[in-house]
């Protein structure tokens, strides 16, 4: 078992997450069941090939040009609103869990 | 500023400091760098704002090219080798101004690597290493105090949320306070040459983080080190560094152990305080972007890039030093910004004789300045004004001693040259040799002992009757002129 209960306890709370222990049990088998297929994927030597780390990368990109070009088309000009506008203040508040009419507001956060 | 206790200067020198530098700043493209909205500083909070850059789920990142471009000549500028290809990546943390939970960055495969900095160390060249120069998202900003509900509450103003930043991030190469405020002072003033920010510390486009150890000279591996963060100046960066020194130097030698942890510097007190965090937060995930391709900046790009980039002021310096022969000091106040240097090329070479306004910066302006307590960009007269006045004086339509007052005026009444030589009415010095001839004739009259001791071989007495007739002649007359017919009629 490579992933135990306490490495799942860990990365739980690095993402603010809270498992039941019933939960976690389960976390431990999935997390070691993928590392489990990461070992069969890692018989195969990858010496010689290049990290991939978007498939976009190889299957979305426009072939028929070269270099920057190439990706060219996913990226856009330095235009204002040239792609969406931005939101009207009160529509960007109006799904905040808090809000004050200005502000997000979150409880009090302490810095030390 | 105060220091831990009082370590002596023997103490003290069996400690090497080793510093290294995080630089972030802020870019100057108009929109952000995943999103279109606006980067403007001081907006009404949460203005510019889309779901973009609110982290709303669903919303996707689309790269800015201008972005790339101002990180690829800053890059360069800094002496960098640009990764023809790199990777964005997230990293991973909660903190109420970062509404996505991760700010894209990058990681294993920054933009840009391997640079450096020139810095001067006490007299000494030195070579401050930069690791690596990368693109990523500035996050929003919390207010804590200053609106209604601060006691309870801290607010969340998402307009920077998305600016495009730059970090970087220096070799732990430095070896003093003074030597990080001198790498910082390069570092801005090459960034500003580039143009790609206006490097604002108060408005936070360039913001400074501070890794320091100590060890004991001559040990191989570094001590452990604390990070100071929060610093808004250059000189608050020096004093902090200060104290950590000491304070590293003052637990050692009691016998105890410095922890690595990020501290704040309060600068009303000159102390640095530990903040209390959890303990793994530093364990950010890295993964690649999944939203974003691979950042591909190919020779082509880097060869346009290269193509913008400006004469920068460590080459500049000593080319304007052997140009127009003016001190390397004076050379420094004039690259201080890339416009003042520009100007200062063009209003020299638009002159007559460029040595001469490089003469009369260093002469009349500098000076003027200096007494006023003002810097050059906040001189009342432009460098436009000086190859003007330095025309004049060539032409010999004005004489120095008119110069002079009028640089006096204009630096009095906050105008600039031209228009102080037009309010004055555009005066000449006299060259009218039948109006002088007849003044220099009243006061040799006027004068017949000091005519007595010139012709009697003293000579010097010239100075006098030039005198006389430069202020009977209100400054006006040619003092080439008046010399030659003092000696012509004296003789």
């Amino acid at each position: 078992m490579k992933v135990t209960e306490k490495d799942v306890s860990y990365v739980a709370d690095l993402a603010n997450l809270e498992l039941a222990a019933e939960e976690r049990g389960r976390m431990v088998r999935d997390l070691n069941s993928i590392l489990d297929y990461i070992d069969r994927l890692n018989e195969l030597d990858t010496s010689n090939v290049a990290p991939m780390a978007q498939v976009a990368d190889r299957y979305a990109t426009d072939n028929a040009k070269n270099g920057s070009d190439r990706f060219a088309y996913a990226s856009r000009d330095d235009v204002l609103e040239g792609l969406r506008k931005s939101l009207p203040h009160e529509d960007a508040l109006a799904n905040a869990p808090q809000a004050d009419g200005t502000f997000f507001t979150v409880p009090k956060v302490i810095e030390r | 500023m105060s220091t831990v206790s009082d370590i002596s200067a023997a103490v003290r020198a069996k400690y090497e400091p080793v510093i290294g530098l995080e630089v972030h700043v802020q870019l100057l493209t108009a929109t952000k760098i995943f999103c279109s909205c606006s980067t403007r500083f001081g907006d009404p909070p949460n203005t510019n704002v889309c779901p973009v850059c609110l982290g709303l789920p669903g919303a996707l990142p689309v790269l800015n090219r201008k972005a790339v471009e101002f990180a690829g000549l800053a890059a360069l500028a800094l002496g960098c080798r640009i990764n023809t290809t790199s990777i964005f990546a997230r990293k991973n943390y909660f903190y109420p101004d970062l509404p996505k939970g991760y700010q894209i960055s990058q990681y294993d495969k920054p933009l840009a690597e391997h640079g450096l900095i020139a810095i001067n160390a006490e007299g000494r060249r030195k070579n401050i290493g930069i690791t690596r120069l990368h693109l990523e998202e500035d996050a929003g900003k919390s207010l804590h105090e200053g609106f209604a509900e601060s006691k309870e509450k801290t607010a969340i103003d998402l307009n920077r949320s998305g600016v495009p930043l730059i970090e970087i991030v220096s070799e732990p190469d430095i070896s003093s306070p003074e030597e990080a405020y001198e790498y910082l002072t390069r570092l801005k003033e090459i960034i500003l040459y580039t143009g790609v920010s206006d490097c604002n510390m108060e408005e936070g486009s360039l913001r400074c983080d501070a890794n320091i150890s100590v060890r004991p000279r001559g040990q191989k591996h570094f001590g452990t080190k604390t990070e100071v963060k929060n610093v808004n100046s250059f000189r608050f960066i020096r004093q902090a560094l200060e104290y950590e020194i000491e304070r590293h130097i003052a637990v050692i030698e009691s016998g105890g152990k410095i922890t690595q942890e990020t501290r704040l510097y309060n600068s009303n007190e000159g102390k640095t305080y530990g903040m209390r965090s959890k303990e793994h937060a530093h364990d950010y995930r890295y993964f690649p972007e999944p939203d974003l391709l691979p950042l591909v900046v190919d020779e082509k790009w880097q060869a346009e890039l290269r193509a913008t980039l400006p004469e920068l002021p460590e080459v500049r310096r000593p080319r304007l030093v052997a140009e127009y022969g003016i001190t390397e000091q004076d050379a420094v106040v004039l690259t201080a910004t890339r416009s003042l240097a520009e100007q200062f090329e063009a209003a020299a070479k638009a002159a007559k004789n460029p040595k001469r306004v490089a003469n009369l910066v260093q002469t009349e302006l500098m000076g003027r300045l200096k007494a006023k307590g003002l810097e050059i960009g906040q001189s009342p007269v432009s460098m436009k004004g000086i190859a003007l006045s330095a025309d004049l004086i060539e032409s010999g339509t004005i004489s120095g001693k008119m110069l002079k007052d009028l640089y006096d005026l204009c630096f009095e009444r906050g105008k600039d040259f031209p228009v102080v030589y037009d309010d004055e009415g555009r005066p000449e010095q006299s060259r009218d040799t039948s109006a002088l001839e007849k003044i220099v004739d009243d006061i040799i009259a006027a004068n017949p002992k000091q005519v007595e001791q010139y012709r009697s071989g003293k000579k010097t007495v010239i100075g006098y009757f030039v005198g006389q007739v430069m202020k009977a002649s209100q400054g006006k007359a040619s003092p080439q002129i008046v010399n030659e017919l003092l000696a012509k009629k004296l003789s």
